[in-house]
């Protein structure tokens, strides 16, 4: 194959370069002006012929292009990116035309054609996305069934909650070895306490509001914050356990971890729902939110646990000897000396296991709590708003990519920035 | 003394306290079940189900016992199992050889796909394919066949299906070509350690397991027919297909969702793979004068794949447990029709979410022995 495209060029290198940039330019502009303007040039050419001509031409502009060197900047980048092989040149035609072939229907779809004026169905009168319908129903993705005129108290303790996060950055430096004990223990309770009475009310003159009606995002947050600044202590006494030289503590903890991790969330899920009100005793009620947030807790514990687990391994002997020979006890030893260094190897690891559980909580709708999804099943039915199921999903899809990938870059950076310190 | 006795008091308080919890748990259950009227006990297992499953591989219909509509329901999960850890499989091999591509446009698409992917809730993805981006297909009356013979409607995927006669005779010769095919190896080997000549295995192999099959059509009587799907008219306006195999669309979903987030995961561990392997093995092995196709066969892959393989098969693992999102769009696998249907009739709670959890378990723990079986078999065993 290269031997024999080889021949077909002239000696001259200038020669090549012109005519292989000609070909590749004109490919180019075939499926430029194909996909945005619906003009065909080579439609005149019979058959397949014409939905092969822009790769066949391109391919052969780009073996005319490939030279060892040209002088020219650009070129040599081309070539030695892109264009080196001829397999690697048919993918990189295939992939630019992929893209401009796809990009104006996906473009009009979204924007160009799309509606976003107008309060109700009819207002959606264009051939593209409808996000009136996103419009009008988003605060219902947001905040579920959740009064209109108190989203205010869910608003305010997100920041509250968020805003107490970063206090241990303000924290002085005689106050700084309390960091941990803050993080671990004094910020779970607060963060609880304000959720809490802010969204569910019932005290200082707020308004009650069952938790039937929290839904949407928010819902999404509430579920995997408990779940997390509850599944990290449970966890770290899971791997302690496991780490034990007790054998009874140890088999107990691998059990259980081992337990959890061999069955699906969504059993987990099923569990909370009917089996945890025949294991509680009787007239004893207990909410159906408070019981997936167990559940959830209970399953994350075990992968919490082996995170953790990585951490106190990876620190050196050296650290449990040199705390053993200073006489500390077993419980001294972990909490002034294991732990801190440990704890903060696993944060990356920690930030994993938390983009996982967000990722996992739309799976409370399976047991009939409206989150997200939840909403956007609620929404697909209602006999208004009918047929907006692709612009929903894509509504939700955008806010959790956003979300997850900022994230997964943020446990990324935290990974890298370990990395270098040790 | 006083050291044996911090030894004992911990475990014997988690053990107390383990216990204290179960049996808690036991009175409890024990007393609201007498309240309810409930007995424990798995005698239902063998009663009429009376319920139908839309999609199932063996037959199954209403009559049958709750025993056979879990045989029926496991065999569904395992199916779309397979299928996503086959599809997985392929795509995350591509995405993570292309993401090692020298080629910048290559590499950064497969960056792009692996981001995108695996940034959206998998349950989001089941939905989207299967409430948004399905729904948008032909009604069959107007569907285009796809490759000639194959129909993709809003009502599923319609492929043609397989009658065999004598096939029993196909496959005891396709069973043969293949305990043939492990012979050759075994000898092939032995001749390359005796004498370093190499056989060429991978052709006699292909021809083996062409050959056989052929000769059963030909003398061993065995014919094969394909029944079509063909449209056919219920009503004015109602069409389906009849004849072929069905492939509901909540499979089809579940099988691209799932094989499209999972995909991710494998690129990333094929990746992770390919990079741990130093580049001085290239080199090392460049240099005692092996191909490059010797240096990748005998030189990066087997070194390469010991990295791989562990994480992957952890992936699988997760896919199998991920395949239990079926029961948000109502395919018939274990979750729905077990946890779901057959728990709502018989109200029997902790016997079947117990049933359903210890499934999984055992799949799951069955592959994780087979894993560490692997692990210790594959080891670098250093002198």
């Amino acid at each position: 194959m290269n031997l024999s495209l080889n021949r077909i060029k002239s000696q001259n290198q200038m020669t090549n370069i012109y005519i292989g940039s000609a070909l590749l330019i004109l490919s180019i502009l075939d499926v430029f002006l194909n996909s945005f303007f619906r003009i065909n040039i080579s439609g005149s050419l019979p058959g397949n012929l014409s939905i092969f001509f822009p790769l066949i031409l391109g391919f052969l502009g780009l073996s005319y292009l490939r030279t060892e060197y040209s002088g020219y900047k650009f070129l040599d980048s081309l070539n030695k990116n892109i264009n080196t092989t001829n397999f690697n040149a048919f993918l990189t035609l295939f992939i630019t035309f992929a893209i401009l072939k796809a990009f104006p229907p996906a473009l009009s779809w979204m924007v160009l054609d799309a509606n976003i004026s107008g309060d109700t169905k009819e207002a959606c009168t264009g051939t593209g996305a409808c996000w009136t319908y996103i419009k009008v129903w988003f605060k219902r993705f947001m905040y579920g069934m959740y009064p209109n005129e108190l989203h205010w108290r869910i608003n305010s303790a997100f920041l509250l909650v968020i805003g107490l996060g970063f206090v241990g950055y303000f924290f002085k430096e005689n106050l700084k070895k309390y960091l941990a004990l803050y993080y671990v223990v004094i910020y779970p309770i607060i963060a609880f306490l304000i959720i809490y009475y802010l969204i569910s009310g019932g005290a200082f003159g707020l308004v009650w509001v069952e938790t039937g009606a929290w839904g949407g995002l928010s819902l999404t947050f509430i579920v995997s914050f408990f779940c997390l600044i509850f599944c990290f202590p449970l966890g770290m006494i899971l791997a302690l356990g496991r780490r034990s030289n007790l054998p009874a503590i140890r088999y107990i903890s691998v059990g259980y971890i081992e337990f959890w991790r061999g069955v699906p969330l969504i059993t987990v899920l099923f569990m909370s729902s009917v089996m945890f009100p025949m294991f509680l005793p009787q007239d004893f009620f207990m909410d159906k939110l408070v019981r997936v947030i167990i559940a959830i807790t209970l399953f994350e514990a075990a992968y919490c646990a082996e995170v953790i687990r990585g951490g106190l391994q990876a620190l050196p002997r050296g650290q449990y000897d040199a705390a053993k020979s200073l006489g500390m006890g077993y419980w001294k030893m972990h909490i002034f000396v294991i732990l801190p260094q440990a704890l903060k190897l696993v944060i990356p690891g920690i930030a994993n296991t938390f983009l996982a559980l967000v990722k996992d909580t739309p799976l409370i709708f399976v047991v009939g709590l409206a989150e997200i999804a939840g909403m956007l099943a609620l929404a697909k039915t209602n006999p208004k708003w009918l047929g907006f199921a692709m612009e929903g999903y894509i509504f939700a899809a955008i806010i959790f990519w956003i979300i997850c990938y900022a994230m997964s870059k943020y446990s990324y950076n935290l990974e890298e920035k370990y990395k270098t310190e040790r | 003394m006083n050291n044996k006795i911090k030894r004992i008091l911990p475990q014997l308080l988690t053990i107390l306290f383990v216990i204290f919890v179960f049996g808690f748990f036991t009175i409890n259950a024990q007393v609201n079940m007498d309240n309810r009227g409930i007995d424990f006990g798995f005698g239902f297992l063998s009663q009429e189900a009376s319920f139908d499953m839309q999609f199932t591989l063996l037959d199954y219909d209403g009559q049958d016992s709750y025993l056979w509509a879990y045989v029926v329901a496991l065999l569904n999960t395992l199916l779309v199992s397979f299928l996503g850890i086959i599809f997985c499989t392929i795509l995350g091999v591509i995405i993570g050889v292309a993401r090692l591509s020298q080629n910048f446009l290559i590499k950064n698409s497969a960056a792009w796909y692996v981001e995108f992917f695996r940034n959206i809730p998998l349950l989001l993805q089941i939905f989207f394919w299967y409430y948004a981006a399905l729904r948008a297909l032909p009604l069959p009356e107007n569907a285009q066949p796809w490759f000639g013979v194959t129909y993709m409607t809003i009502k599923g995927y319609y492929i043609p299906s397989m009658i065999w006669e004598n096939l029993n005779v196909f496959m005891s010769c396709l069973i043969a070509a293949i305990v043939a095919i492990i012979f050759i190896r075994i000898y092939a080997r032995k001749i390359q350690e005796r004498e370093g000549k190499q056989l060429p295995v991978l052709y006699i192999s292909l021809a083996l397991i062409t050959i056989l099959p052929l000769f059963s059509f030909l003398i061993g009587g065995v014919t094969l027919d394909f029944e079509m799907p063909v449209l056919k008219q219920l009503a004015q306006t109602s069409f389906i297909f009849e004849g072929g195999i069905a492939l509901p669309p909540e499979l089809i979903a579940l099988v691209l969702a799932l094989s499209l987030y999972t995909s991710t995961f494998v690129a990333e561990c094929v990746r992770a793979g390919i990079q741990g392997i130093s580049k001085g093995q290239k080199e090392a092995a460049a240099s005692v004068g092996l191909t490059p196709n010797q240096i990748l066969k005998l030189v990066i892959m087997p070194q390469a794949l010991r990295i791989i393989i562990p994480p992957t098969t952890n992936q699988y693992l997760n896919l199998t447990k991920n395949s239990s999102l079926a029961a948000a769009i109502a395919y018939p696998d274990l979750v729905l029709v077990f946890a779901g249907t057959a728990l709502m009739q018989t109200g029997k709670a902790i016997e079947i979410v117990g049933i359903t959890m210890l499934t999984y378990l055992s799949i799951s723990l069955a592959i994780a022995a087979l894993m560490n079986w692997y692990n210790k078999r594959i080891e670098i065993k250093e002198k």
